[in-house]
């Protein structure tokens, strides 16, 4: 039981966070501060999705020691070896590359899992690429929210959600008894 | 029962309680603050308390990021329009606040239930962790020969993907500039008031 | 902002000063070693907007848009995305995908050079893209604030 709440102990402060965020964005009346809501609602769920990629044991994914090594530098002397090879030995370096592959994939099935090949374990990279675009976007995506309110406060002369519905329906009011008037008593 | 958790796994799990409680004060700071600045400020510092959390769980991508465009770019431009706005928030009214608490316990209970099912926090072996983010760390040294894993897959695998979140940021810089201006009204406000000097 | 007589802010003038061209140094290094370190395109940007609005906030925002002029901000963001989309249509007139850089030299299999460069024009697209078109938006902020006195804060 203590194990099972360990390990999902993270999750629910992260959605307690969501939910602190949530309750910012519904309850504030200031667009500005509903803004600052949505922007921790939003950092909330990219802890969620960085938390999902963690690995135990696990290291930063940049290849390091032999993986970067091993792969990389073996493979940039067979690329020279295929610039300075003429046509007919061509054939015979695909070949050469055949067998490496099949070596590849002994190694693979004898690192077992967990570690693919690889020498070291990593995390999983393709999270940490998805939640890296969002954060630009947020930022962005804030950035127009905020020029709407910018406006917003130029027309309105606040920035409090209820005090601008209060206007809106006084304009709407007074528009509407216009049209009424205009309807009862035709010229 | 914590038999798994030793020496460096302890002091992680220490280092998130720790990140994870600053993370829960500072949200509660903002959510009951009416000061604006005050509330621009503490996202800010929001943003650079979780960007130490990711370098905690080896997201350090994630974390440069979020440290310069959330604590950095997103602060700035929150103080710019907060001066052209207001300096403080109406208070909330009391009788109102219900129906937001209710809204967001009945969200919060249905989301800790979903997570029963998720994998447990760090698990190598989960659906996210297995096919296609390892396939990325095997393939990249052959067809990429780049370290940065992160940096392969945006600019390479994932390329498509970047070229349209450029255009993205790109359209919202075209959407705050017909919002707002080219901001050189500025400089003939400037100029105008040293015209009048002389 | 304070006038250039008025040394209210001389110690932050002062600091700010060496400190600027040290944060645009430092973005150019995260840009170009973001193939063997944290970084990239995205950060290099953001950290060279840093340096220009740490200039605008301590050195007043007209003297900023002089140094950097708003028109060149806008500029660099359409060029930043046409550098991108210009990779891959490169990609698609050496007879490839778009965007798959295995071809852009015509290179034989196992090579890496295609990879290795497009990588490096992408980031350079997203540098662009990204500093411009932050810069803009912040310029387009700042641009409305006419005065900020010391009184408000």
């Amino acid at each position: 039981m203590l194990e099972f709440v360990l390990e999902r102990g993270n999750y629910w402060a992260i959605i307690g966070l969501m939910m602190i965020g949530l309750y910012t964005l519904f309850a504030a009346t200031n667009l500005i501060k509903k803004l600052v809501g949505l922007s921790i609602f939003q950092t909330s769920i990219i802890l969620f999705y960085i938390s999902l990629s963690r690995i135990d044991g696990g290291t930063a994914p940049i290849l390091y020691g032999k993986d970067a090594k091993g792969h990389g530098g073996g493979h940039d002397e067979a690329a020279g070896a295929h610039g300075a090879a003429s046509e007919a030995a061509h054939g015979a370096s695909d070949a050469a590359h055949g067998a490496a592959d099949a070596a590849y994939g002994a190694a693979d099935a004898a690192h077992g899992a967990a570690s693919h090949g690889l020498e070291h374990v990593y995390s999983n990279p393709l999270p940490h690429v998805l939640m890296l675009t969002a954060i630009v976007v947020g930022v962005a995506t804030l950035a127009v929210g905020l020029a709407i309110v910018v406006r917003i406060r130029e027309a309105y002369g606040t920035i409090e959600s209820d005090e601008i519905r209060e206007t809106d329906l006084e304009v709407a009011r007074a528009e509407y008894a216009v049209d009424q008037a205009d309807e009862a008593n035709p010229v | 029962m914590i038999a798994g958790y030793s020496g460096a796994d302890l002091a992680i799990a220490l280092i998130n309680v720790l990140l994870l409680g600053l993370l829960f004060v500072v949200g509660v700071a903002i959510a009951r603050m009416r000061s604006l600045f005050a509330i621009v400020m503490l996202s800010g510092i929001y943003s650079l308390i979780s960007a130490t959390w990711f370098v905690a769980l080896d997201a350090v991508d994630v974390a440069f990021t979020e440290a310069a465009v959330g604590a950095g770019i997103s602060t700035a431009l929150l103080l710019g329009a907060m001066l052209l706005t207001a300096r403080t928030a109406k208070p909330e009214k009391g009788a109102m606040q219900i129906v937001p608490i209710l809204v967001v316990l009945a969200t919060g209970a249905m989301l800790v239930y979903a997570t029963i099912d998720l994998p447990a926090f760090g698990d190598p072996d989960s659906p996210a962790n297995t096919y296609v983010g390892t396939d990325y760390l095997e393939r990249t040294p052959k067809e990429i020969a780049v370290p940065n894993i992160v940096t392969a897959v945006l600019a390479s695998y994932r390329g498509f993907d970047t070229l349209g979140e450029t255009g993205v940021v790109f359209t919202a810089a075209l959407a705050v500039i017909l919002l707002l201006g080219f901001g050189e009204r500025s400089l003939s406000a400037t100029f105008n008031r040293k015209k009048d000097k002389q | 902002m304070a006038g250039p007589r008025s040394d209210h802010h001389v110690i932050l003038r002062v600091v700010a000063k060496p400190l600027i061209p040290i944060i645009a140094l430092f973005a150019l290094y995260v840009h170009f070693h973001g193939d063997y370190s944290p970084g990239g395109g995205f950060q290099a940007g953001v950290i060279i907007v840093v340096a220009v609005v740490l200039y605008a906030l301590v050195f007043g925002i007209t003297p900023a848009m002089r140094a950097v002029p708003p028109v060149f901000a806008r500029s660099l963001a359409a060029l930043g995305f046409i550098i991108f989309a210009g990779v891959g249509v490169w990609a698609l007139i050496m007879g490839g995908n778009f965007l798959d850089y295995d071809v852009l030299f015509n290179e034989e299999p196992g090579g890496h050079m295609g990879q290795h460069y497009g990588i490096i024009a992408v980031e350079v697209g997203v540098l662009f893209a990204v500093a411009g078109s932050m810069l803009s938006i912040f310029y387009a902020f700042a641009g409305r604030v006419t005065e900020i006195k010391d009184e408000d804060w």
